[in-house]
């Protein structure tokens, strides 16, 4: 048979029965308003920190949504609480609550 | 005067002798619990009471606080009154009671129920008119009670006649214990009028007795009226652990510690326990908190939290919820530091979050000039702030360096305000070095919340720091800078970091008045509303900010400047998409001002 170079590639669909999203709807119990990001971005695009790091409450966000928490908490870790993404959100999430909220999850799940 | 009983005493005595005994034995015990509370260093603090200093300070402030009631005069006339009426009054019938059983009585000297129900155990004799200074005075301090009863009567079911928009909501104790005070004034008012023609009395006692002669003078229901003022103070005193009134004999507490040093270190250690029992919940806290805008959050203002904590309930949510506006320590008539008590609280739940910062650093090296500027996390998202300070700066020909121009790293405030010293610590450290191996005199800081940190918390000895309200004030008076005045009108808004916080009002105004017409506003200086921005709030949304910021524009714009100037980037930024009118930065109105 000739081979024409078609192969199966591995699926990069998220299996959202597997897909562990614990911490989001926890956090999404205590601060309603994580449900509102629609990853326009302008967080990570004003914040202090990420000069230093890559940090991304977007990012943080979509990862979160999608079950990977262990990276999500990474990018935030360094956040300086300042509160600059609170006030460009278009959507007027309140940022910092949620960020503390991740991250004392983390703590709990130590 | 002489007794009428042979033994001093009648069984109506009982119900009040029996409260007494329990309230001083609960006080002791309280006392001694909170002094065993306290730490060994703070223990050895408290001889300092023997200081003169000291103790002058402690006599005056228990006078002037806990008697006379002079801070809450000083905010409300009639509620000062009501307060110090019923206090001042009290005192002294108990101190002219003592007066008049040892000049009259002395062999009962020292039985504690004696000069309480002097009046019925005694009976005029021909030399009365020694006693009659006596009579005259006790019926006018009683007459003074009354009326602060009758005023707090009127006030728990009108307090907006009081200039209260808001009274505090009680429950069972304090129900029981505010009835039974009500009711003992006029019921010693009744009993002394039914004995005033035997023991004698003076203008309202002796009157009630004229009055109504056949009937009080009816030596059948005398007893009874005895039995019932008794049976009042009685329930007063067994009610008072659990009402609010714990706040008279704890405040005394509360002022010698303050005065000896001691703070509030952790929810339930001495101090802030007494801080929690001396809360009278007078309520004015309520009204000053912005929070109150709305009606439902009334529940977090600090007069409720204080409750929540002395009822050992969770008191998480109104502490995460403050703005931190330092408004109601700044009324509080008791000297409560309730923000401190829910920063404590917040050191609960978040101190042990750890952050990373361990990339955090500034790159570049900096060149060496006397003066720094440090625009912070704020201030780089409002860049008209930053520009307009460089355009003064250049103008005033001051060569200077700009530490955060590229890259903040935050002054660490937001992260202290959320109870995470630790992490707060990290970035102080960060930023001290680079200011310090900068080798510059003056720190010029645009942000009011940066400007507190770095007082309060950098330890940066020999460089001075400055915020640029004063900074460019002073420019302006050594005619290092020239202004031109405008007939614009504005009014000036104080960040709560700037003046709460570090009791800056007069440069700003002085700066804004040498170019306009500076308005006033019904709130300001330490009056002053948070804008809603504060970062001091751990979770408070966008919806509940805005109504604060509106609230607080509202009371800004009541005169009707054409202008609202601020001295502080997240006021600005708060502020502007809500106002109809335009919105500057102090730095930006004195840019546009400038002549070559
Ligand atoms: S609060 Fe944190 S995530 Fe938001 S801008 Fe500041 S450092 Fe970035
Ligand atoms: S700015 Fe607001 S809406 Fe946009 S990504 Fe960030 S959190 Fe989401
Ligand atoms: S905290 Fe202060 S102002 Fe508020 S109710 Fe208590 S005593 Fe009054
Ligand atoms: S600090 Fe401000 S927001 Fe917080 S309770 Fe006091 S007045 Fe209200």
């Amino acid at each position: 048979m000739t081979e024409f170079g078609f192969k199966l590639s591995q699926s990069n669909r998220i299996d959202l029965d597997e897909t562990d999203n614990s911490v989001f709807k926890k956090v999404a119990i205590i601060v309603p308003d994580i449900k509102l990001c629609f990853n326009c971005g302008s967080c990570s695009a004003s914040c202090t920190s990420t000069h230093f790091k890559r940090v991304s409450f977007r990012s943080a966000i979509l990862l979160l949504n999608r079950g990977h928490n262990k990276e999500a908490i990474s990018m935030l870790k360094s956040c300086m609480l300042c509160g600059k993404c609170i006030l460009v959100c278009p959507r007027g999430i309140d940022t910092r609550n949620i960020i503390i909220n991740i991250l004392k999850a983390e703590e709990e799940m130590k | 005067m002489k007794e009428r009983l042979i033994f001093g005493y009648d069984p109506f005595v009982l119900p009040f002798l029996i409260g007494m005994i329990f309230i001083i034995a609960y006080l002791l015990v309280g006392t001694v619990r909170i002094i065993l509370s306290l730490n060994n260093n703070e223990k050895k603090q408290l001889f300092r009471i023997f200081i003169p200093v000291n103790a002058y300070k402690i006599v005056k402030d228990i006078i002037l606080d806990c008697l006379l009631h002079v801070k809450i005069f000083k905010r409300n006339l009639l509620l000062g009154y009501m307060h110090s009426s019923i206090a001042f009054g009290w005192f002294m019938l108990i101190v002219l009671g003592h007066i008049e059983v040892m000049l009259f009585t002395p062999q009962r000297n020292g039985i504690f129920y004696y000069p309480i129900f002097f009046r019925y155990f005694v009976m005029e004799t021909e030399e009365t008119l020694q006693g009659a200074f006596f009579f005259f005075v006790m019926d006018f301090f009683l007459l003074i009670i009354l009326s602060g009863i009758a005023l707090a009567i009127y006030k728990r079911f009108r307090s907006h006649r009081l200039g209260m928009k808001q009274t505090t909501k009680l429950r069972l104790g304090d129900n029981i214990a505010l009835y039974s005070l009500w009711l003992i004034f006029p019921l010693r008012l009744l009993a002394e009028s039914f004995t005033a023609d035997i023991s004698g009395g003076s203008f309202i006692t002796k009157g009630i007795n004229d009055l109504f002669h056949s009937f009080v003078s009816n030596p059948a229901n005398t007893l009874p009226v005895w039995w019932a003022y008794s049976c009042a103070l009685g329930l007063f005193f067994f009610t008072l652990p659990f009402s609010r009134y714990m706040h008279i004999p704890t405040e005394i507490l509360l002022i010698v510690l303050r005065h000896v040093g001691i703070n509030a270190t952790s929810l339930r250690d001495g101090y802030s326990e007494a801080e929690i029992y001396s809360c009278s919940r007078c309520g004015i806290c309520i009204d000053a908190c912005p929070m109150s805008f709305e009606k439902k959050d009334v529940k977090f203002t600090s007069v409720y939290f204080i409750r929540l904590l002395r009822r050992r309930e969770i008191a998480e949510q109104p502490a995460d919820l403050c703005l931190m506006c330092n408004k109601c320590v700044e009324v509080c008539p008791v000297g409560i530091d309730s923000t401190k008590l829910k920063l404590i609280c917040r050191e609960i739940n978040n101190g042990a979050i750890s952050f990373d910062y361990t990339p955090v650093k500034y790159n570049s090296p900096l060149k060496r000039e006397k003066l720094l500027y440090y625009g912070g996390c704020m201030t780089n998202l409002t860049p008209s702030i930053s520009t307009a300070i460089s355009k003064i700066l250049d103008k005033a020909e001051i060569s200077y360096v700009h530490l955060d121009k590229d890259q903040t790293i935050c002054c660490g405030r937001p992260l202290l305000l959320s109870g995470n010293l630790k992490g707060a610590r990290e970035l102080i450290n960060k930023n001290r070095e680079a200011i310090i191996s900068s080798g510059c005199t003056t720190l010029l800081l645009s942000c009011p919340i940066c400007y507190k940190m770095f007082k309060e918390e950098y330890d940066l000895k020999g460089i001075e720091v400055v915020h640029h309200s004063v900074y460019i004030n002073n420019l302006v008076k050594s005619k290092r800078i020239v202004l031109k005045k405008t007939t614009d009108t504005c009014v000036y808004h104080d960040p709560c970091e700037l003046g709460r916080g570090s009791g800056i009002y007069e440069q700003p105004r002085e700066l804004l008045s040498s170019m306009m017409l500076l308005k006033d506003s019904p709130l300001q200086n330490n009056e002053s509303i948070c804008c809603g921005g504060s970062l001091g709030s751990i979770s408070m949304p966008f919806a509940k900010r805005k109504i604060i910021t509106g609230g607080s524009l509202d009371n800004l714009l009541t005169n009707d400047p054409d202008l609202l100037v601020t001295s502080c980037p997240l006021c600005l930024k708060t502020f502007t998409p809500l106002n109809s009118k335009r919105t500057a930065d102090i730095a930006q109105v004195v840019s546009e001002q400038m002549i070559n």
